[in-house]
């Protein structure tokens, strides 16, 4: 930055001084910049890397303290997605018996691996949506890439996310999944989900930033993206004996959520007649998702950087 | 930084020439406020929304009304008005956190705000506060590090036991406070402004938070400071702007502006 200065003051043939320069002559011949203005894509990409341990910190900042005033602390961390899963199993699995031809052993691990996963991308869409307004006091008081934020945000469900992940894993264990090699697929599909996420995260930050009333709309759409994913039971299983042709499966399949629980899925539980072998193309349609996810969201948020805060 | 600005102002300012910081060009900023009055109840709200009539709930606020000056370096300006005379607004676009409905601030380097408290955690324990806070403004871990035990000395937390481990909603709200200002007043800044709030704790601590700020000012290139006592002003500034509803009524030395505000405000 003081580089820049330098160069635009120097080339900059010095006019003669005068008392009579526009504000706009006079702020060029001494190398100020315009307050609060857009930077470039790529310098922006470089302030947010730049703050990268406040946007790691403030997210760890909020996990902390968010249970910090239950008794049991952060053991909620843990039981808050338990009790989740709890409560589906009973409706969906006992009540209601939305199993799809699935025994137990195969179906509860299915059902915990859903709701977490399906969680993460629920939460990250509703702290993108409440992002700027949520904190719009730091964003008045303080300069900082306002992507920050969100981003923080996507950090503390994924945090959120491991401690429910060892709840998977023991939910695996539990119903006779031993750890196999193909376990390790877990690690980039998470990845992947994770940028998908942070991607979709931007999108609708900027969204909530211009109309807050998304928050109370929201968990509508995202109710209703849940039971169309195959969450608490297998898409297909919805359909068959419907009057459908089998494209819709496929495409209800292909979509993005679905896309990242079924390969966590298919990593984990190797055997049981709803997870056989996966297509290939899931993976491809994982990244692909990811990308354009990442890459249009962040355009999308850096292109009103100069307006959040406003109102 | 300030070696490199030093230089470009040697480089291409004849002496004697005053080197500006700030320049704000005929400034308008105006607020949306969507949480304005309410007319009628939730069928009403529907009808209109219906009829797409324009929301009746939102509301402009026109803060400030075209305000034109120069900073300098060196300088330290007051800003005096009346409550909701847009002096914060002021501060915070020449920070370049609100957005300006028409006109343009230019700046030289990044002018920050004095305050840190909208980044901090109640719910955190000092010690994380005072990291958190650093980082929220852009101070590097080392940078934190190594100034971690003076941000905590200054603040006196420690005085009465082991306070900085404990969250920070356990502290009484003089010592929050404290810890705010100890933390926001650790950063070193190009163009430096300062809200009146900032005055809190107890004596010994004003004391102490003054002679933070004069050095503040010397380390900085321009200070900015709003305030309603004019004996603050009058001690730290050369400068004052006088802003009534948004506009700005006198720019000029402190005694000037000072002497005309007091008489207005006395009649």
């Amino acid at each position: 930055m003081s580089e820049t200065t330098h160069e635009r003051a120097t080339s900059a043939a010095p006019p003669p001084p005068g008392e009579n320069l526009s504000a706009a002559e006079l702020a060029a011949r001494h190398g100020l910049a315009v307050s609060g203005a857009r930077p470039s894509l790529p310098a922006y990409v470089r302030q947010l890397w730049g703050r990268r341990h406040f946007i790691l910190s403030f997210s760890q900042a909020k996990l902390t303290a968010q249970y910090s005033q239950a008794k049991m602390g952060q053991v909620w961390q843990v039981l808050t997605p338990l009790l989740n899963a709890a409560v589906y199993l009973l409706i969906f699995g006992y009540l209601l018996g939305g199993r799809g031809g699935m025994d137990m052993p195969e179906y509860i691990p299915f059902l915990v691996i859903g709701v977490f996963l399906f969680t993460f991308t629920q939460q990250s869409v509703m702290a993108g949506v409440k992002s700027i307004p949520g904190n719009i006091g730091l964003v008045r008081a303080l300069h900082f890439p306002r992507a920050s934020l969100p981003i923080s945000f996507v950090l503390q469900q994924l945090q959120q996310l491991l401690f429910s992940t060892v709840v998977i894993l023991v939910v695996l264990i539990g119903f006779g999944h031993y750890p196999s090699w193909t376990w390790l697929l877990v690690v980039p599909a998470l990845l992947l989900q994770l940028v998908f996420n942070s991607g979709l995260a931007l999108v609708f930050a900027r969204w909530g930033a211009a109309v807050p009333d998304l928050a109370q709309l929201m968990p509508f759409v995202l109710r209703t993206a849940m039971y169309g994913s195959g969450v608490l039971f297998p898409i297909g299983h919805i359909l068959d004996g419907r009057d459908v042709p089998s494209w819709v499966a496929d495409v209800a399949l292909a979509n993005p959520i679905s896309v990242y629980m079924e390969l966590f899925r298919h990593a984990t539980i190797t055997d049981g007649p709803h997870h056989g072998d996966l297509a290939g193309y899931f993976w491809l349609l994982a990244v692909g998702y990811a990308l354009l996810a990442l890459v249009a969201g962040f355009v999308y948020f850096w292109k009103a950087e100069e307006r959040y805060g406003r109102g | 930084m300030a070696d490199n600005t030093t230089d470009t102002a040697a480089g291409t300012a004849p002496a004697g020439e005053r080197v500006p910081t700030v320049i704000a060009d005929d400034l308008h900023i105006v607020y949306r406020v969507t949480a304005g009055r309410q007319r009628g109840n939730a069928t009403a709200a529907l009808r209109r929304v219906m009829r797409r009539e324009p929301s009746g709930r939102v509301r402009e606020v026109h803060a400030v009304r075209g305000v034109s000056f120069t900073a300098h370096r060196g300088e330290a300006i007051g800003l005096i008005g009346s409550n909701g005379s847009g002096k914060s607004t002021l501060l915070r676009a020449i920070a370049g956190l609100l957005p300006p409905e028409s006109g343009k601030v230019y700046t030289d380097g990044q002018p920050s705000l004095l305050g840190v408290n909208a980044a901090l955690m109640n719910d955190l324990t000092g010690e994380r506060n005072v990291i958190l806070g650093g980082l929220a403004m852009g101070m590097s871990r080392e940078q934190i590090k190594e100034r971690y035990q003076g941000i905590v000395d200054f603040s006196g937390i420690n005085e009465k036991g082991d306070f900085i481990s404990l969250p920070m909603r356990t502290y009484s709200s003089g010592m929050a406070a404290r810890l705010r200002f100890s933390i926001a007043a650790a950063k070193d800044h190009d163009v430096l402004m300062i809200d009146e709030a900032l005055a809190t704790g107890d004596k010994r601590f004003q004391k102490r938070s003054e002679a933070r700020i004069r050095e503040l000012r010397k380390e900085a290139g321009t200070v900015f400071l709003v305030s309603h006592r004019n004996r603050s002003i009058r001690d730290t500034c050369d400068r004052v702007l006088w802003l009534e509803k948004g506009e700005l009524v006198m720019d000029g030395p402190t005694d000037e502006v000072l002497k005309a505000y007091e008489a207005e405000t006395a009649s």
